[in-house]
């Protein structure tokens, strides 16, 4: 829990990742400095290739760093074990994805239940079913995913991340797979919901539009930030 | 608790999914084959031991050499069982100036407890089971008798001081053995007019017998007791007594049995191994999703274990309810055979049954689940990593441990379950080496052809490991699959060919020296083919490598009585026909100028004999040693004379010898045996025909019984077919739809995918073909001791079965891949 809102909530620093790349290696990050304060929207924004998913994979702790560290709500991500930084994503983190992550075997409602069952929630049911009425989709509470449209995929997963109320979300390219217009309806969502819930928000996207929503941009090429750094 | 509701909610929301049910019904097979099979191989068991009991009249038998105390009887009696009582002693027959020794034995109602007499109205008129014992003031007696006295039924004979009726020829008498007393001829008797021979005087050598029947547990329990109040002169018998023949049988039919069950079980773990396999490679997205919703990776493991332990519950409750209701049907059938009310099942199978399904699963489920604990959170950023690396020595070491444990518990015969499990593995490995060597050759030969044919070459090449795996999947079940249908036929048929219906149903005894001559040409002058005699001298054991042989030495009851009396020794140059040598070598030059034995595999291990021991033996007052030279293996189903110990000619030669001999006498030659007997009055004929008759029972019912376990095996065989068809279906949908997306027509996909399928099935198939020659080739060999060549149709069988099921494949997979829209298929591939 944070105690002041003078403090980042999400803060990294020097943070660099290399991999091997055949007999050398490939810088992907380098020495990245980033804070988000707590209830901003952050859009980090670059063309294919400039180590805008590798930074979220890592401000998330779903990747260890090659060197640096992040701070997720005072708290060392990359002193802690993985189980560590799961535990903590159960608390604090929800997710989007490009490509929605539901599973294929569960209705709208049990995928949305699943982040509460997790955390051993007896109201997981309750809880589901509001957010996806809140969402739009009380009519569809039993499809399955193949049987639902992208867009009301997405918004099964704007449900599932929001429905643990956390602290932060982590968004990558919520409208990759989405037309415009779809797409315009999923961030309007996204962003209703954000500051209903008064959500910490780090999208990363390559539409100029979805990230001209967010308060601030940061913008990545050659795995550096080139602008808005702060 | 919450997390086991969790579990159970995620175990059905797979379930809906259509994620475990193939999962599920592999175990369920599984489960169901080895309960039935144990229910009814159980009943099956009691049934031939019941056969084999017919052999002593009951399922108990005390004999004494004076009056039983009538304690024995009541105790019976009072615990429910059944008891008969019968006396038999050696007495002379007359009729007018004509006397026999005969084989008499009085009997009161009720005798036989276990099997039935059968008489004739007249020497060689057809037979019928005989309704009770010979009434008061009557007498059975078999043909031998009616023709040394020449009494025609109707007639009376003597008897002692009493004059009785012939009333009947008698054909058959299930407690028969082969002891000096039998090989007279016979006389039945009701023991009310026992006194009124008065035969029965102090001093007389009389054996008295009680037999005793019931419920296995409760005669169990009456043995206990009766053998801690044995006197002097009482002993109790019961089925360890039965005849070697019967005895070989009913083991090999335990082997029979349990070679299918085992069949089952194998083909089901390879079903579930794939099933898991399929399973967890659906599941790494979902488990990327949940790592990343912040699940640790000890509860996901916690979540899927949970998951599939209710799996196991399930599916062990389900298969044991159906292995009970099988087991029901099966005894239905069985009853045919069975007079008696079987006792109830027990709980055993069903607990064997809950065992077993969670052995399964834990050393073909557990390993794939593993591998899900170490799949990335990062997993949903980026697709293309955290696939699994198979870690497949470590699964396949687990897996196979726990198959090793498995298969010696089910094959409850360590030979057999060794040889099944080593033979399936080292075809497994060849399979699998042949197969990728095979697919990495195929890879050179893709230039060639239309578009199908590369590109079908190409998905072999490029999923060599996955088509090694299914191809190793398919050929392993397509084996088993081979083995239970035409190496299996071929099997029992070589085992109904070991005893033919022409087989020795006739032994003469006692034949002198000079009688071979005149025996020979008696045969020769009634048109029966000649005979070979063996020589023959009693002898007794004396010491083995110069420590005393006594009864004391050996603990059980069998033996002693075994090493008290004479045996049966043999001398000869060449080693019979139906003999085999399974340690040392047959005599050499140096063996018959020093002397030398052979001894029986299954003596010298009852008695403690090993090679090279030197063995002493006195005959007629004069005592002789010499070292065992071999051990032979008898083939006890041939009903050839057999000898326990042969000996070296010189060793044997100067002491007195009879002949013996077998053949078979077709049903039509009785009365020559008749003329024999008046030839030569001398000689023992011995009637064999129930124990052949009996022998060939036990086969058959085998064969019944091993035609409905064979079902199951079956079921598993298919099931790991389809798993492993299964096993690419996922990335063959995908593929298919990006091809179509590119503009391939469906004929050129579905012929890529045909070429591709055609070749993994006929690979497939010829392994299998293979595989199954040389198990069957190993099993008949080593563990059944059957001849067995490999049936040709194996080579067709294979191929055509491997191309038959992966052409339904085909059909399906090609309908799954081409039916929707490729849209759909590549949104659901994501």
């Amino acid at each position: 829990m944070s105690k002041r809102h003078d403090e980042p909530i999400v803060r990294a620093s020097g943070l660099t990742k290399i991999v091997p790349n055949g007999d050398a290696t490939l810088t992907i990050l380098q020495d990245i400095d980033l804070a988000v304060m707590p209830g901003e929207a952050v859009a980090v924004v670059g063309a294919s290739g400039s180590g805008k998913s590798t930074l979220l994979g890592l401000l998330a702790g779903l990747d260890t760093p090659s060197l640096g560290s992040v701070r997720l709500d005072e708290t060392e991500l990359f002193a802690l074990d993985e189980d560590g930084r799961a535990a903590l994503r159960k608390r604090l983190v929800g997710f989007v994805f490009q490509s929605f992550q539901l599973l294929a075997p569960l209705t709208a409602l049990e995928n949305v239940m699943l982040p509460l069952e997790l955390a051993e929630r007896g109201d997981a049911q309750r809880v589901a079913r509001a957010m996806l009425e809140r969402v739009g989709l009380g009519d569809r509470l039993n499809h399955y995913p193949r049987y639902l449209s992208g867009g009301e995929q997405q918004r099964v997963a704007l449900a599932r991340a929001f429905v643990i109320r956390p602290k932060v979300l982590f968004a990558d390219e919520p409208t990759g797979n989405l037309d415009g217009a779809t797409g315009e309806g999923i961030i309007d969502l996204l962003f209703e919901l954000n500051s209903e819930h008064g959500t910490t928000l780090v999208l990363v996207t390559h539409d100029e539009m979805v990230a001209s929503r967010c308060a601030r941009q940061i913008r990545l090429a050659g795995g550096r930030i080139v602008d808005g750094e702060r | 608790m919450g997390r086991v509701a969790i579990a159970l909610r995620m175990l059905a929301r797979d379930w809906r999914a259509g994620e475990l049910k193939l999962l599920g019904l592999a175990l369920v097979v599984a489960v169901t084959s080895v309960t039935s099979v144990s229910f009814f191989a159980d009943r099956v068991r009691q049934a031939l031991i019941r056969d084999a009991n017919q052999l002593l009249g009951g399922d108990l038998l005390i004999t004494a050499d004076h009056p039983l105390d009538r304690a024995f009887a009541d105790e019976a009696q009072r615990r429910g069982l059944a008891v008969a009582s019968r006396i038999r002693f050696i007495s002379m027959s007359r009729r007018g100036d004509a006397a026999q020794l005969t084989g008499v034995k009085a009997v009161a109602d009720g005798y036989p407890l276990r099997g039935k007499l059968r008489i004739a109205p007249a020497p060689n008129a057809s037979d019928a089971e005989a309704r009770g014992v010979p009434p008061p003031g009557s007498v059975w007696i078999d043909e031998r008798l009616a023709s040394a006295l020449d009494v025609p039924v109707g007639a009376r004979l003597e008897l002692g001081a009493a004059e009785l009726t012939v009333a009947a020829i008698l054909t058959l008498e299930p407690d028969r053995g082969v002891s000096f007393f039998n090989l007279a001829p016979r006389l039945i008797m009701n023991v009310a007019n026992l006194p009124q021979t008065e035969l029965i005087q102090v001093g007389s050598r009389v054996r008295y017998g009680l037999l005793v029947a019931g419920e296995r547990e409760s005669v169990d329990q009456y043995e206990r007791w009766a053998k801690t109040r044995l006197g002097r002169g009482e002993r109790v018998q019961g089925l360890e007594s039965a005849r070697p023949e019967i005895r070989v049988g009913l083991e090999r039919a335990q082997q029979f049995l349990g070679l299918t069950t085992l069949l089952a079980v194998m083909l089901a773990a390879v079903a579930i191994g794939l099933a898991t396999r399929r399973y967890g490679r659906r599941h790494l997205d979902n488990y990327a999703v949940m790592r990343c919703l912040g699940a640790s990776q000890w509860q996901l493991f916690a979540l899927f274990a949970w998951e599939f332990i209710a799996l196991g519950v399930i599916a062990a409750a389900l298969g044991c309810a159906l292995g009970f209701a099988t087991q029901q049907l099966l005894a239905g059938g069985l009853t045919e055979f069975v007079a008696v009310v079987l006792p109830p099942p027990s709980w055993v199978p069903a607990a064997q049954g809950v065992l077993l399904a969670f052995v399964l699963l834990l050393g073909f489920a557990l390993p794939p689940l593993m591998q899900l604990k170490d799949v990335p959170a990062l997993r949903v950023l980026r697709r293309d990593i955290g696939r699994p690396r198979e870690r497949q020595l470590v699964s396949y070491a687990a897996g196979f441990a726990v198959l090793t444990a498995l298969v010696l518990w089910q094959a409850g015969d360590a030979k057999l379950g060794a040889y099944v499990l080593g033979g399936f593995v080292g075809a497994a490995i060849a399979f699998a080496a042949i197969s990728y060597g095979s697919l990495r050759l195929v890879a050179s030969a893709g230039g060639l052809g239309g578009i199908a044919w590369r590109y079908g070459l190409a998905n072999l090449r490029r999923r060599a490991r996955a088509s090694t795996v299914q191809i190793l999947a398919l050929a392993l079940g397509l084996t088993a699959i081979l083995l239970l249908t035409v190496t299996r036929a071929d099997l029992l048929a070589a085992w109904r060919a070991k005893t033919p219906p022409d087989a020795p149903n006739r032994f003469i005894l006692n034949i002198q020296p000079e009688q071979r001559a005149l025996l020979a040409r008696f045969f020769q002058n009634h048109g029966l083919p000649p005979v070979t005699v063996y020589p023959m001298v009693r002898g007794r054991l004396v010491a083995i490598d110069g420590a005393e042989v006594s009864a004391e030495r050996y603990e059980e009851l069998r033996t002693k009585r075994l090493v008290e009396r004479e045996f049966n020794l043999s001398f000869m140059d060449q080693l019979p026909p139906h003999n085999r040598i399974s340690a040392g070598r047959w005599f050499a030059a140096a063996d018959r100028a020093n002397g030398a034995f052979s001894v029986e595999e299954g003596i010298a291990r009852t008695l403690g004999i090993k090679l090279g021991d030197r063995l002493t033996w006195s005959v007629g007052g004069r005592s002789f040693t010499a070292p065992v030279a071999n051990i032979r293996r008898l083939d006890w189903d041939s009903m050839q004379v057999n000898f326990f110990v042969i000996a070296t000619p010189p060793l044997l030669e100067r002491y007195p010898t009879s002949y013996v001999t077998s053949f078979h006498l077709p049903g039509s030659y009785a009365p020559v045996m008749n003329k024999l007997s008046r030839t030569f009055p001398n000689l023992t004929v011995v009637d064999m025909s129930i124990i052949v008759r009996q022998v060939l029972g036990v086969i058959e019912r085998v064969v019944q019984a091993v035609q409905v376990v064979f079902l199951f095996a079956l079921a598993a065989g298919l099931l790991v077919l389809y798993a492993a068809l299964l096993a690419t279906e996922d990335e063959r949908v995908r593929e298919a739809a990006l091809l179509r997306a590119l503009g391939a027509s469906r004929a050129q996909v579905a012929a890529a995918q045909r070429v591709e399928f055609v070749a993994i099935g006929l690979a497939a198939g010829i392994l299998s073909a293979g595989g199954a020659a040389a198990i069957g080739a190993l099993i008949a060999e080593r563990v059944l001791n059957l001849p067995y060549t490999p049936s040709p149709w194996l080579w067709l069988w294979g191929p055509a079965l491997g191309a038959a099921c992966v052409a339904v494949n085909a059909l399906a997979g090609a309908r799954a891949a081409l039916s929707r829209p490729p849209i759909t298929a590549l949104r659901e591939a994501e």
